[in-house]
């Protein structure tokens, strides 16, 4: 069994809306006064068993029920929508703020990027800086000054050092304050999203900076909604969904998930008159298996079920293809086939199967929207419902480098010498 | 309530758990050896607190020095001059100058410490470190500009001293570094209360200036303890800065009264603060990221 570095047990958080309080001093005072001598809190209203329950509804589970167990040397990436939980736990981890209820159980000093330049006062001098945010975050004076000359060298501000970080631009200001956290030397590191800043160069530095430290052995709790930098650095993921702990596994299942969340929710545009609708869809390959990956020149399948809510004399059914920039790339309509769709009497369930055979757009990230309708009308659209990916193999195409992505079609081609 | 049981040293718990985060904690519970931990960080907090001060200004630490010196002057002429309070026989500046000396550590020790959340709420926020730093590196600034304004006092008493005036500074100069733990300890107390109360009642901030003044007419600065009438003297001494003071004044100038049972209720009045500050703190500390 792995040596557990920190064991989350039944975790939960809870905020108050609104203003704190009950308004006035007095009654504060008064129910202060009753909980101490361990009286009922007077002015909570009658009838409100539980005193975590919500009273008047201005209270609000941030996090609900956590239960988690990280080893030591894991890699963790924790993701999920905004307002999933993610950065209250880490605050509750680094210790900011406590649990509602529940233990936090830790061994070995954790260190916090929760920000990038917490403590930077704008008067001080970059080296003052380096001091002071460096002793924030936990480490000692001596170790700062044995490291100094490697955070002035990895930040790039050695000219500059001496002088006031007032003066200093916007990606010089948060290379600085990147510099001195990466170099904290903790047995657990939390970092909550600092990458988002600074320019592409500086991202790549980042990350290198993380993929060294987790290689040392160092546990690495790592929250991101950047899920290629994810990928890349996690060997374990969870996702975090309205405060609790969704799913727990392997970083690409973890990722996947995530983005499929993002496809699944109901604010999904959908439209229609509805006398027939979709009831589900799904993308797989040709056994049947779901999939949201294809290679390049690969075949696949789209099957959806639809239901049919009056007598439909006809009907035909598209899929519109998008890339990720929302540009219109295929159109795929049963009449290709000479497909028809008819005499569907009221009540009927149609499972509706297309294949797709040797895919030829650019490796890239697709949406499917699904079409149902006739000429008179539309009777289900729901867009973008479908996301996949379409790798680039070599099956189709023996091209031996990235396609360039611009392209949005692949072309297959002979070359002879004439 | 028994403290071991939310203990968070490695070689009391089971399981060898360096730490564990619980929603409730002891009452008294203040982690000094964590404090000693981040002494580096401390000593920061009172680094960055001169260096922001004095940058870019031209007089630099000499506003230590400026700001006693007209209130001195200022004190001098309305209260000696125009009102005529009596002051002992003592030369008039020394005698203001040096209550306002003594009364100045603790009242920017109190107004500082108060505002310790509020005003660092940010960092609050993103970091852990033990909360109690930032009141103490507080301290311990205001401390050196005591130092500071002190030497410049003992310059102008001995210029009094040898131009011939009655002062005459005795033994119980020794008793200074005590008077200043003193000073220290309440406008602490004090601060880490209000401050521990302002993350929810922020109108209290505006209280504590306004109550600071109105203090410091309470204790006697611009008067002898002499000078107030018997009957009303109980008020005035049952404010713990009074002895403070008046030993301060009686050590440095020769002239009044020390009363080691006054003393003993200001030492015993600070300590029953510190404690109660410390509870309302720690009840405080561990969630008031959520209310400021």
């Amino acid at each position: 069994m792995q040596n557990v570095v920190i064991k989350l047990e039944n975790v939960s958080k809870q905020y108050r809306l609104g203003n704190v309080g009950t308004g006035t001093l007095s009654h504060d005072l008064n129910r202060f006064f009753a909980k101490i001598v361990g009286r009922e809190d007077p002015t909570m209203k009658v009838g409100v068993a539980n005193k975590l329950d919500t009273i008047d509804g201005r209270y609000v589970w941030a996090l609900q029920d956590v239960n988690l167990e990280i080893c030591d040397g894991e890699v963790l990436g924790i993701v999920g929508k905004n307002g999933a939980g993610k950065s209250t736990l880490l605050k509750l981890m680094s210790r900011v703020t406590s649990p509602t209820t529940g233990d936090i159980k830790i061994k070995g000093r954790i260190a916090s990027l929760l920000e990038v330049g917490t403590g930077f006062h704008p008067e001080l001098t970059g080296k003052e800086n380096i001091y002071l945010n460096g002793a924030i975050l936990g480490m000692t004076k001596k170790e700062i000054t044995s490291k100094f000359d490697e955070i002035v060298e990895f930040s790039g501000v050695k000219k500059y050092v001496n002088t006031p970080v007032k003066r200093y631009s916007s990606g010089m200001y948060v290379r600085l304050a990147f510099a001195v956290a990466a170099h904290l030397e903790p047995e657990i590191l939390i970092v909550d999203e600092v990458l988002a800043v600074g320019d592409a160069e500086f991202q790549k530095k980042a990350i290198g900076k993380m993929q060294s430290v987790s290689r040392s052995g160092r546990t690495v709790l790592f929250v991101s909604h950047n899920l290629t930098a994810v990928e890349q650095l996690c060997t374990k993921g969870i996702l975090m969904q309205n405060g609790t702990l969704k799913m727990e596994g392997k970083v690409h299942d973890i990722t996947s998930a995530y983005k499929q969340m993002s496809v699944d929710e109901n604010e999904l545009r959908r439209s229609g008159t509805r006398v027939m609708e979709f009831l589900d869809y799904k993308m797989s390959d040709l056994s049947g298996k779901t999939i949201d990956e294809v290679f390049l020149g690969d075949h696949f399948s789209v099957t959806a079920n639809a239901r049919s809510n009056e007598q439909i004399d006809f009907c035909d059914m598209t899929l519109d293809i998008r890339n990720d920039s929302n540009e219109f790339i295929g159109h795929i309509t049963n009449a290709d086939d000479a497909f028809e769709i008819k005499n569907i009497s009221k009540g009927k369930t149609l499972g509706i199967s297309v294949t797709v055979k040797n895919i030829s757009f650019s490796p890239g990230t697709y949406y499917i929207s699904l079409w149902l309708g006739n000429s008179y009308g539309t009777f289900d659209y729901i867009e973008n419902c479908i996301r996949f990916t379409i790798k680039q193999g070599d099956k189709f195409i023996g091209r031996p480098f990235p396609f360039d992505k611009r392209a949005k079609t692949v072309l297959q081609s002979t070359w002879n010498f004439k | 309530m028994n403290t071991m049981t939310n203990q968070q040293q490695a070689n009391i718990l089971p399981d060898e758990w360096t730490m564990i985060l619980r929603p409730k904690r002891s009452l008294l519970d203040i982690n000094l050896r964590e404090l000693w931990q981040y002494r580096d960080l401390i000593m920061l907090f009172v680094k960055r607190d001169f260096v922001s001060k004095f940058k870019q200004t031209i007089l630099g630490p000499l506003w230590f020095i400026i700001q006693p010196l007209l209130t001195t002057i200022m004190f001098t002429i309305i209260f000696g001059n125009i009102a005529g309070i009596p002051t002992n026989g003592i030369p008039k500046i020394l005698f203001y100058m040096t209550g306002i000396v003594g009364w100045t550590y603790f009242s920017t020790c109190l107004n500082e410490t108060s505002q310790t959340f509020i005003k660092n709420a940010s960092i609050f926020g993103k970091v852990y470190f033990p909360r109690l730093a930032l009141p103490i590196s507080v301290v311990i600034s205001n401390l050196v500009s005591f130092v500071i304004q002190f030497v410049f006092l003992l310059f102008f008493l001995a210029y009094f001293m040898i131009k011939g005036s009655n002062v005459s500074p005795n033994a119980l100069v020794l008793w200074i570094p005590f008077l200043v733990l003193l000073m220290a300890g309440l406008g602490l107390g004090f601060g880490i209360i209000i401050s521990s109360l302002t993350t929810k009642y922020r109108d209290l901030t505006h209280l504590v200036t306004f109550g600071v003044t109105l203090w410091m007419y309470a204790t006697p600065i611009i008067y002898p303890l002499s000078g107030i009438p018997e009957k009303y003297r109980i008020f005035v001494l049952a404010n713990p800065m009074t002895a403070v003071v008046e030993t301060f004044k009686t050590a440095l100038l020769g002239v009044g009264q020390i009363n080691y049972i006054h003393l003993l209720y200001s030492f015993c009045f600070t300590i029953v603060l510190l404690i109660i500050g410390v509870i309302i703190f720690n009840k405080v500390e561990k969630t008031f990221m959520d209310t400021v």
